[in-house]
């Protein structure tokens, strides 16, 4: 093979989540081609929810991740609410920040210590480095537990939570039932900071996009369930203007949509989105947490949204904390429902990004058009893009190097298990 | 003081075959056996098994073999073959699981795994025939498993 052309190619070969995979072209030093191929589920999942009742939206959807099945709810709750002119306030809406809290904790746990921080140690996966250092991954065990045990306690199982309807939850927990699960937050809260610090001390790649940031942002708190939709470079819509300033495309190289900002392009959803765009909202500890750490209020390296994921389960830690402190049990588990025809639609900020949902219902409350577009689906345009500038920019590494480099790149998106690919063999071609 | 079995069943309930082993799980449910289901992520599996002496896996496969067919590992004597994944992006399966459990000094005293050949990943609910008798196979299997540990 010549060396002055490479063809680099992660294939991902899903044993069940779908299939696709990364293709970079590389000729005489220049990066020529980037494609990135990845399967979608949540087309089939619109196609699914169609005739069904709208109470059953947040079950079905639930079921398009493992990972963030809250995320899927509450971005279904809120949509539905919105199309039968429901809100929902008071102590409910704090149960669901309350239940989001905990799905934060358990993924960004999982994502940092599971998959992400084997990469910036040199070690191929989790077990390796559990050989080396047990009790930082203990901690991260521990920490991620007590996101699920806080799922499980207000969603009513840990896995696709069984306790939310649209209008609020089937039942809700009486203030001692939330004892046990602060003491945990606690000890949840000191080892997010120990994982701040620790993370703060990878080493990571200069490499520093301009990215067009989109998250939610609310006037006074940090963003989960609610807000406008903003962006880095002046957006500042109602989640009702999305559909005009968004749109999904479809490319030739993919079964995927990739999203794009209308005349605009690529755009970056997730952590590194959220916290750049909120950064004012984070508690007093994990603004300080951060600036420990060396972040600015604004952070574009994806490379360091490791650290932002752990200055998140800091904030997480502290929101669950405070929601818990001042908890008064609210007089009925849900506000009542009256089925009607309309539309609605809702954006929440799943741990990997924004998540939005758009439902139409008959005067019966059948669903009978419904679109989903999850966060890695907005992200893929801005991965292709870093992915061609990234690899341009190593070209003096080595296949092995490269190989290793482009993978954690990949994982600095989180890409969903359900959402993206599931398997991801990464080869480099010379030619 | 052990509180004996666990039946852990992992899978996707929307992905046709890839639910056998939740299928296996509510047979064995039904029968009087601990049994819980998992989906996604399973870095938490250690942590569910904390206080169990045995604990049984099962969990849909594709090696090529026909429809149906149980493979059995035990995974107390060794490492699991790749079959049950690894090298994921994101997700955390069953041999991640268990390998990380192993490393930690978490595993068992028992930890079989049952492996069930699948045939449609595909999307939607319901399993394929031949995979159906296998969840009921593997099921009385399971069962005469915890019998005898008793």
């Amino acid at each position: 093979m010549a060396a002055d052309g490479r063809r680099i190619r992660v294939d991902a070969l899903a044993r069940v989540e779908g299939e696709g995979g990364l293709h970079v072209e590389v000729r005489d030093g220049r990066v020529e081609e980037v494609r990135l191929d990845i399967y979608e589920p949540p087309r089939f999942f619109e196609a699914f929810l169609r005739g069904r009742d709208f109470r059953e939206a947040p079950d079905i959807t639930a079921r398009i991740c493992g990972i963030c099945p809250v995320a899927y709810q509450m971005s279904a709750v809120h949509a539905m609410e919105d199309a039968l002119g429901v809100s929902v306030g008071g102590q409910l809406r704090e149960l669901r920040r309350l239940l989001y809290c905990g799905e934060w904790i358990e993924s960004h746990a999982l994502h940092i210590y599971m998959l992400h921080a084997p990469d910036f140690l040199g070690y191929e996966d989790a077990i390796r480095l559990a050989k080396d250092h047990p009790k930082i991954v203990e901690r991260g065990l521990a920490l991620k537990k007590t996101g699920n045990e806080l799922v499980a306690l207000i969603g009513g199982r840990e896995i696709h939570p069984i306790n939310v309807r649209v209008g609020g939850f089937y039942r809700v927990p009486e203030k001692a039932d939330l004892r046990g699960i602060a003491e945990k937050l606690k000890r949840a809260r000191d080892a997010s900071l120990e994982t701040v610090r620790w993370v703060a001390n990878f080493e990571f790649p200069d490499f520093e996009p301009e990215y067009e940031f989109v998250s939610l942002r609310h006037p006074a708190q940090y963003p989960l369930n609610e807000g406008r939709v903003v962006s880095s470079k002046g957006l500042d819509i109602d989640v009702h203007e999305y559909r005009e300033r968004f749109a999904e495309e479809h490319v030739r190289h993919s079964n995927a949509l990739h999203s794009v900002l209308k005349g605009r392009g690529a755009y970056f959803v997730g952590p590194m989105a959220r916290y750049s765009l909120n950064f004012a909202r984070l508690p007093a500890s994990a603004r300080e947490a951060a600036r420990e750490a060396g972040l600015g209020a604004v952070c574009r390296n994806p490379f360091k949204s490791i650290i932002v994921r752990a200055v998140e389960t800091l904030f997480a830690c502290e929101e669950a904390l405070r929601i818990i402190d001042a908890y008064e049990k609210p007089p009925a588990p849900a506000v009542e429902i009256v089925p009607r025809a309309g539309e609605g639609c809702a954006m929440t900020e799943a741990p990997r990004g924004g998540l939005y949902h758009r439902y139409r219902l008959d005067s019966e409350g059948r669903i009978t058009d419904a679109v989903i577009i999850p966060p890695t689906s907005q992200n893929l345009k801005s991965v292709e893009s870093d992915m061609r500038q990234f690899v341009q920019q190593s070209l003096h590494l080595d296949d092995a190097a490269l190989t290793l480099r482009c993978e954690q790149a990949i994982r600095n998106y989180d890409p969903c298990i359900s959402c993206a690919t599931h398997f991801l063999t990464l080869h480099i071609e010379r030619r | 003081m052990s509180a004996g079995a666990l039946v852990i069943g992992v899978g996707n309930v929307m992905r046709r075959d890839d639910a056998a082993g939740l299928a296996a799980a509510q047979r064995v449910r039904s029968a009087g056996i601990d049994a819980l289901e998992a989906c996604g992520d399973l870095s938490s599996l250690p942590g569910s098994w904390e206080d169990r002496t045995q604990v049984i896996i099962v969990d849909a496969v594709r090696t090529g073999a026909a429809p149906g067919t149980l493979h059995r590992f035990d995974a107390a004597a060794g490492p699991l073959p790749a079959l049950f994944g690894r090298g994921s992006t994101h997700a955390f399966g069953v041999a991640e699981a268990v390998e990380l459990a192993r490393v930690l000094g978490r595993l068992p005293e028992a930890l079989v795994v049952y492996g069930i050949e699948g045939a449609d990943f595909g999307s939607g609910e319901g399993l394929s025939p031949a995979v159906q008798r296998a969840v009921e196979e593997v099921a009385a299997r399971i069962q005469a498993e915890v019998r005898d540990a008793r």
